[in-house]
């Protein structure tokens, strides 16, 4: 078949191609957001403020009970020491007034860290709410604005992937299965000679089904190039970007292996039905 | 071996393209339709080889009611006919080789048995040392030989011409057209669809004549009816 009409099966395999890179550059996009959010998510932390003069083993004793939670990843101690040290690093402009300090104002406290799958507004919360409920907590802060501002970030740019991503899948999938019709419709004076010599319809499907799959095929590993390319660009010139994870690579060799698979089996059936 | 009765076929949007048609061809014979376009010839051929159903009437080929069958079963059919067109459908990026052989692969025959089987016809039709030619390589009436292997090669009891010679100019025709008794004479049946004369007249074949999708002669009628009265008389 490629022998027969190697100009339409490259020019084919090229639209295929195209159509999945501009799918897979939007992929790029959408991966590359998503790292950005994670990055941002990691940052998310739950301080809780111990009141002045706890016993220091009374806040260690509950630091195991809070990293027991299943939202926690960490859970670590400050001392008051600790958190002066900080201050005085961290803010340079007070270092002075800092060191003039009779008495260390700043209090102890406990930093949690959570798992990447509880960073949300809903489960902060409900950590900073447990971690309230400890008798020696005076305060818990964890940015709430910053955090339901992220929430929704997240959310904005989940549905605003899914449907820019479904838009432009649509849009390969009518470009592929055209592509994949007007293969079948050179074929049309073929397709009708098999018949009147007796070849049955399965017999005539079945190199047109290999066909479509194998040029979807070839369409997705070239678009995943291409896009490897575009990846490469990028990371040159702009900043340093993230690629597909090689099961996202696999997913859109497969995605466009699919349609031309299910796109030829659309075409001939319908073909057949006609002569 | 081919059994019209009492066959009518109305096309969607036209006439009548047969009125009541009752024909039978015998094992071996050959048989001439005759008569002007759309007189209803290529309608008989493909109500024979089902491309299309009669609209009311039987078709049975080899004992097979046509109007019955299953599509599925329409493929195996047409692997015991051999069909030959006016314009010959042949495969023009394939060889004659090619040409012929794809009619044996679609049956699935072993692949090994193909290339002496296709031979073998195509020495038969004279094209033997054409065999690695394209059909633009090849004369009208060396194309139709072409497609008269091909329709040769799975060994049809019928073969079935619509217009066979239409396209050809005197001589291919009669080259054509001798191939085709060449074939009938070693067993085969053969319904050939023509409105040339010239031909019909040179042979003693069965005449069946159609007007307007109606058979308004037969020469086997005509001569049984004819053999009759002399009797009477």
């Amino acid at each position: 078949m490629f022998r027969r009409a190697p100009l339409l099966s490259a020019l084919s395999i090229t639209t295929i191609a195209f159509s999945l890179f501009v799918v897979g550059l939007f992929g790029l996009v959408a991966v590359n957001l998503q790292r950005s959010l994670e990055q941002v998510a990691e940052r998310v932390e739950v301080v809780a403020y111990v009141l002045p003069g706890t016993p220091i083993e009374a806040s260690t004793l509950a630091l195991g009970d809070i990293a027991a939670f299943p939202e926690v990843a960490s859970a670590e101690y400050v001392t008051e020491e600790q958190a002066l040290k900080r201050a005085r690093e961290e803010l340079e402009e007070f270092r002075d007034l800092f060191q003039e300090l009779e008495r260390n104002p700043l209090p102890a406290s406990i930093e949690v860290r959570l798992k990447p799958e509880f960073r949300d507004a809903r489960h902060v919360r409900d950590v900073a709410d447990r971690l309230r409920g400890f008798y020696f907590v005076d305060d818990v802060r964890y940015g709430r604005d910053w955090v339901e501002r992220l929430d929704r970030l997240r959310r904005i740019a989940g549905a605003v992937s899914l449907m820019v991503g479904a838009a432009f899948a649509a849009v390969a999938i009518i470009i592929i299965g055209t592509t994949i019709r007007m293969a079948v419709l050179q074929r049309s004076r073929e397709i009708a000679i098999m018949r009147l010599v007796g070849a049955t319809d399965a017999f005539i499907r079945r190199p047109f089904l290999l066909q479509g799959a194998l040029k979807g095929l070839c369409g997705g590993l070239l678009a995943v190039g291409l896009s490897y390319l575009a990846h490469l660009a990028v990371t040159r010139l702009l900043f340093a970007g993230t690629f597909f994870a090689p099961l996202q690579a696999v997913a859109i060799v497969a995605f466009g292996t699919a349609i031309g698979f299910a796109g030829s089996a659309v075409s001939v059936g319908r073909h057949l039905r006609r002569v | 071996m081919i059994r019209l009765a009492n066959v009518f076929k109305a096309y969607p949007k036209g006439d009548l393209a047969l009125k009541d048609v009752t024909l039978q061809v015998a094992k071996g014979e050959f048989v001439f339709l005759t008569g002007h376009s759309g007189a209803g010839k290529s309608t008989i051929l493909k109500l024979v080889y089902a491309e299309e159903r009669p609209t009311s009437g039987e078709v049975k080929v080899s004992g097979v009611n046509v109007t019955q069958l299953r599509p599925r079963d329409v493929p195996l059919l047409r692997r015991r006919l051999g069909i030959v067109f006016q314009d010959f459908r042949l495969l023009e990026d394939r060889t004659a080789e090619e040409n012929v052989a794809f009619a044996l692969e679609v049956t699935g025959a072993r692949e090994s048995a193909i290339p002496a089987r296709v031979m073998r016809v195509l020495s038969q039709v004279g094209l033997a040392a054409k065999a690695h030619a394209y059909p633009r390589e090849l004369s009208g009436g060396e194309q139709q030989r072409v497609t008269i292997a091909r329709a040769l090669v799975n060994e049809p009891t019928v073969l079935l011409a619509d217009e066979p010679t239409g396209n050809l100019d005197e001589r291919a025709s009669r080259g054509v057209f001798q191939l085709l008794r060449d074939i009938n004479a070693s067993g085969t049946a053969v319904v050939m669809a023509t409105h040339n004369l010239e031909l019909v007249r040179q042979t003693s074949y069965r005449v069946v004549e159609l007007q307007h999708g109606a058979m308004v002669y037969d020469s086997a009628v005509d001569e049984a009816g004819r053999a009759e009265s002399g009797t009477d008389a």
